[in-house]
């Protein structure tokens, strides 16, 4: 992961770190905020916890996003200290909805300019973002909604298994991983196990993203904590609920990052340092019936 | 538990006002909070053969847990089908396949408009609201859309600091002339009463037992209008509360219980 995020992630650059709920790769962000970036613009569409935790870090200088919040806990504190007092340093943000931000990360993985939409009619979004413009169709007539392409430097993926060459395999929620991936120049897949190329090739339906735009694959069990990775081990709730507190108050943020990332060397320390609590979490067996992939 | 005669919180009263609103067989957009406990209740209920749709992906969702968000593993275990974003918001949503958009608003005004992006000066907010996540799509998009919003003279203001989710816009005809294909909003339950729209404006049409329309002046920003034919709101039904209460929400994680 150190020499992932080393090479791949630069000060200035445009990240993503995608996963809807599911598969939120937090082992990723406390590298990237132990290795002290900054001025990074990250992109994401619900910032949850992580970018909460970059920002508060002073890791960041521009959010695009669609939903900033804590997902069944409240708000993200650290984000409203950035945007209403500029500590500890002022970001800019740049705001969508959801399928707006979809919309991008679609173009940009198909490397065309802008996506059409049929949206924002009527809300006051494309006031507030010039990037939120309108397209006459060239076949109707009709004026859709249309966002411009992103495409950042790097995303960072996690999945539950992948080869050494980056194929990975996530099941469960899919949310816009795939899009992130071919959207951006470089791919970092983080993966729960490695498995060997004939375990891939045994269920290829369920690759979401391939080899080819891989740049590094990262071996890194329970890096998603506190979110959640299907099969493995379920999403810490009592950890969203207790990360209002946290957040809330600078003092005690300032000493999360202490003890539980500056403190720490790698992930790996962490789940040691977790202990028991992580055994909670594991997952329970719910098997799919087997398909046939013969002929 | 005793949960024998009219013992029931507000939001009880509003959860089950909502899941009575939605038909069986009927697929349903679920957002976060209010809405998700009303149709987890609805499908026990009355509308078994809801279709639960969550922007996280599930489809046909049947969650064994009342998922604390709208990404929570149990959507996925056991759901029809699990399909990327892109997928749910233009083949399902964009496509027109959704009947009811259930939403939560923190200020809504008199044409159904709903903001959940700040509160004052969008450049110098005094609050720094979550956004629209998928709200905004949903409130243009879906066939009918449903509100739940606890109701005060701040949160019910004559117009909203900031449009996020578009209702009937500026009246009656504000939608058809923006060319929003979805119906828009057909109720807005609060703690107060249930508001339908006539003329793409809300109507008071149901009180809750105990409250009063003085009340309901009081905490709403604008002259309201009172259906000629107001209505006492239902009562929650023992059946109703004792599966909010023994089944989905147990912890009292969205409801502070009776």
């Amino acid at each position: 992961m150190d020499e992932a995020i080393r090479r791949f992630v630069q000060d200035g650059d445009v990240i993503v770190i995608e996963g809807f709920t599911h598969l939120i790769c937090f082992a990723a962000a406390h590298e990237i905020i132990r290795q002290r970036r900054r001025d990074l613009t990250v992109c994401r569409l619900t910032p949850d916890l992580i970018y909460d935790q970059l920002i508060g870090a002073g890791c960041v200088r521009r959010l695009v996003f669609s939903w900033a919040g804590n997902p069944g806990a409240g708000p993200l504190y650290a984000l409203r200290r950035a945007v209403e007092q500029g500590i500890p340093n002022p970001i800019e943000l740049e705001e969508y909805s959801h399928y707006g931000m979809v919309a991008r990360l679609t173009a940009g993985a198909a490397r065309l300019p802008f996506y059409p939409l049929r949206n924002y009619m009527g809300s006051d979004l494309p006031r507030v973002n010039p990037s939120i413009k309108t397209v006459v169709c060239p076949f109707t007539g009709e004026e859709l909604a249309a966002v411009p392409a992103l495409n950042p430097d790097t995303a960072i993926i996690h999945a539950q298994r992948a080869d050494e060459n980056g194929n990975a395999q996530i099941w469960g929620l899919i949310g816009v991983q795939k899009e992130a991936a071919f959207a951006s120049r470089n791919t970092i897949v983080v993966a729960e196990e490695i498995v060997s190329e004939n375990v891939i090739r045994s269920d290829p339906n369920r690759t979401l993203i391939p080899g080819m735009i891989v740049s590094a694959v990262v071996h890194e069990p329970f890096g998603c904590h506190p979110s959640f990775a299907q099969g493995f081990y379920d999403r810490d709730n009592d950890f969203y609920v207790r990360w209002r507190e946290i957040s809330q108050n600078e003092a005690l943020f300032n000493k999360y990052l202490e003890e539980w990332v500056y403190g720490l060397r790698d992930r790996a320390e962490y789940v040691r340092r977790m202990g028991a609590q992580i055994d909670r979490l594991r997952a329970q067996p719910h098997y799919c019936e087997p398909v046939n992939y013969g002929y | 538990m005793a949960i024998d005669g009219p013992h029931f919180s507000p939001e009880e009263l509003m959860v089950c006002q909502a899941a009575r609103q939605l038909r069986d067989g009927e697929v349903v957009f679920v957002g976060i909070g209010l809405p998700n406990l009303a149709c987890n209740l609805a499908r026990r209920l009355h509308a078994p053969k809801l279709v639960l749709i969550y922007e996280s992906g599930a489809v046909g969702a049947d969650p064994k847990r009342l998922p604390i968000s709208i990404g929570d593993p149990s959507l996925v275990t056991n759901s029809l089908g699990v399909f990327s974003m892109f997928d749910v918001f233009s083949f399902y949503l964009q496509r027109g396949l959704i009947d009811v958009g259930f939403l939560q608003g923190v200020q809504i005004d008199r044409f159904g408009n709903l903001n959940t992006t700040v509160i004052g000066d969008y450049q110098h907010p005094k609050v720094r609201l979550p956004g629209s996540g998928g709200a905004c799509e949903i409130a243009i998009l879906a066939k009918r859309v449903f509100i739940i919003a606890p109701q005060s003279k701040r949160s019910f203001p004559e117009r909203v600091d900031f449009i996020t989710s578009p209702g009937f816009v500026d009246g009656p005809e504000g939608r058809r002339k923006l060319g929003l294909p979805g119906g828009g909003p057909v109720m807005v339950i609060t703690n107060l009463g249930c508001y339908e729209f006539s003329d793409g404006e809300m109507v008071l049409t149901s009180l809750h037992p105990g409250c009063t329309v003085e009340q309901v002046r009081e905490n709403t920003g604008w002259d309201v209008r009172i259906s000629p034919q107001l209505k006492t709101t239902e009562v929650p039904h023992d059946a109703e509360l004792r599966i909010i209460r023994e089944d989905l929400d147990p912890s009292h994680l969205f409801l502070a219980h009776h």
